[in-house]
């Protein structure tokens, strides 16, 4: 091994070892979702450039983050696990997997959906938006910088949901409260229990105005 | 999931055809519409639906809300509930319709779920939604584990020896108290449903929850004029204050004239195996003053035929004061 390889080997990241140890269950997952027949990950990180391999696949083109995918999906696949597992995008997170936590909130069109309640399908011609396409580390969409200034998280799990939620609550009648935000709020739980702090990040960028 | 084929009907005739091949409209369709997907497709992942073809009718022309020339309102079947909830018409002469919404799911299930698909919103039971377990819903004659089970959440009101399961919408309790008409275009034509007549009691067939047929289709729902001067509220009571179904709750649309009730419309959710509307507690009102007294004997009236399960019973008293809470909040108003 190489010296350049043996920083990353001792220090993988939670995504690189899931994606390289081989284990049955992530094998499993992957090669349910990935239209390819690749063996590398490197090739399996593109699944729009093969040709896909499953069964009754359906050809759609969703526009996620302004890029537009075209892509070939088992018509059971959900948003959810069609962002996650065909288009790779992983900040959207998979919790309940049954409309009950708020963990897979994207935007369609502009407005918030539960991912995991609805099928791909059903969004051709779409344009989603995930926590990838609000902003980036060092260019942070205004929600993203007051969760962070406000330690609107503990484990973060839910964090992603928690801001496509909060950008999109932006939008929406809304009253000035705390009580308003916690009520338009609730459809994202937080099992740490941030709820004060997510609060916080709200309502300081309602106050702030920014970021609408 | 059990595997499916997905179809994109090109219009509602196509639609309806297509719906109508199926033996049944019921409980275990092999052919489902597909709308705002918050119910179906969670007990497809459940496998308590498994329908062999989805039917998406997104992009059929039902997505608006037109006035009626009556001045009634024209609700489309595929009108998302948060557009509904916040339609200035509907806020302003049908605002019971759009607080039981807004209390209603999250603000992300509202932006999904549709008008016909809340009119078939299935049952929360945990039997139901279990298919290790029996349910008489599910599997007719396999059972109801409920009556002598976890229950505490079920319904005290049109109940039955096969099934005690509550009807779980927000949206059709302030339906039946507005007194809506609901549109549907089948093999044989277009008719109209009162709104009481649409749902059905569980009696000894509880997988009929609608007298939808084979292929007939929302197309829409349409609310009468709005009674002027009326005073409308939504109260529901629930383990919490957000985000959760209804142990009890009461919507009410009530006109006074000198401290008399002249009109009043009662129906109550969270307590009934389909929306609950009252003429008993209607009947006691309607003459009569507007004060706590007859507000009670109203609420006596509403339960005096509830029927409570083993952990249920504390329903019985928490929906009379869910109704004279409402009543009172709307005459105070």
């Amino acid at each position: 091994m190489s010296d350049k390889q043996q920083p990353k080997a001792e220090n993988p990241t939670r995504r690189e070892f899931l994606s390289t140890t081989g284990s049955t269950a992530a094998a499993t997952l992957i090669a349910a979702y990935m239209p390819v027949t690749a063996n590398t990950p490197d090739q399996a990180r593109t699944p729009e450039a093969t040709t896909p391999t499953i069964e009754g696949a359906v050809p759609i083109t969703l526009r996620i983050n302004g890029k537009d995918r075209e892509l070939r999906v088992d018509p059971r696949t959900t948003l959810l696990d069609c962002i996650r597992e065909s288009v790779l995008l992983t900040g959207t997170k998979k919790g309940c997997d049954h409309g009950q936590c708020g963990a897979c909130t994207v935007h369609v069109d502009g407005r918030r959906v539960v991912s995991c309640l609805s099928l791909a399908l059903m969004h051709d011609g779409k344009e989603i938006t995930t926590i990838e396409g609000l902003g980036t580390p060092e260019a942070m969409h205004p929600m993203q910088a007051s969760f962070l200034a406000c330690d609107g998280y503990q484990c973060g799990y839910c964090t992603s949901g928690q801001i496509m939620s909060a950008v999109a609550l932006l939008k929406e009648p809304c009253g000035p409260d705390d009580a308003s935000v916690k009520e338009l709020m609730s459809g994202n739980i937080c099992r740490c229990g941030a709820y004060a702090n997510i609060v916080a990040a709200v309502q300081q960028v309602r106050k702030q105005g920014s970021g609408v | 999931m059990h595997s499916f084929e997905f179809v994109r009907p090109e219009n509602a005739a196509t639609a309806i055809t297509a719906a109508g091949q199926a033996k049944t409209a019921q409980q275990g369709a092999e052919v489902r519409f597909l709308a705002g997907g918050t119910t179906l497709i969670d007990l497809m992942k459940l496998e308590v639906e498994t329908p062999s073809r989805r039917l998406d009718i997104n992009r059929l022309p039902f997505d608006k809300i037109e006035e009626m020339p009556d001045g009634g309102l024209k609700i489309g079947a595929t009108v998302r509930n948060s557009d509904l909830a916040n339609h200035a018409r509907v806020q302003r002469d049908y605002s019971v319709l759009s607080q039981a919404i807004l209390a209603g799911a999250s603000a992300q299930l509202r932006n999904m779920a549709t008008t016909a698909g809340n009119l078939l919103q299935r049952t929360r039971c945990v039997y139901f939604r279990d298919t290790a377990m029996p349910c008489n819903k599910r599997e007719p004659g396999s059972g109801c584990p409920a009556i002598t089970g976890s229950n505490r959440t079920l319904a005290i009101l049109g109940t039955s020896d096969k099934c005690i399961a509550t009807n779980p919408s927000d949206m059709c309790v302030a339906m039946a108290a507005l007194e809506a008409i609901i549109h549907v275009e089948g093999p044989g034509g277009a008719r109209t449903i009162a709104f009481g007549d649409f749902h059905l009691l569980p009696g000894s067939t509880p997988h009929r929850e609608t007298v939808l047929e084979p292929g007939d289709l929302i197309t829409h729902v349409t609310l009468p004029p709005p009674k002027t001067g009326s005073r409308q509220v939504y109260l529901k009571l629930r383990d919490r204050a957000s985000y959760e179904f209804a142990l009890a709750s009461a919507a009410v649309v009530i006109n006074l004239t000198r401290g008399s009730i002249s009109y009043v419309r009662i129906a109550m959710g969270g307590v009934g195996t389909k929306p609950w509307r009252s003429p008993e507690a209607e009947a006691v009102l309607t003459g009569k003053p507007a004060n706590a007294a007859n507000f009670r004997q109203a609420a006596e009236a509403a339960l005096r035929n509830a029927k409570p399960q083993s952990e249920n019973k504390f329903k019985i008293e928490l929906a009379k004061r869910c109704l004279t809470h409402a009543l009172q909040t709307a005459v105070n108003g």
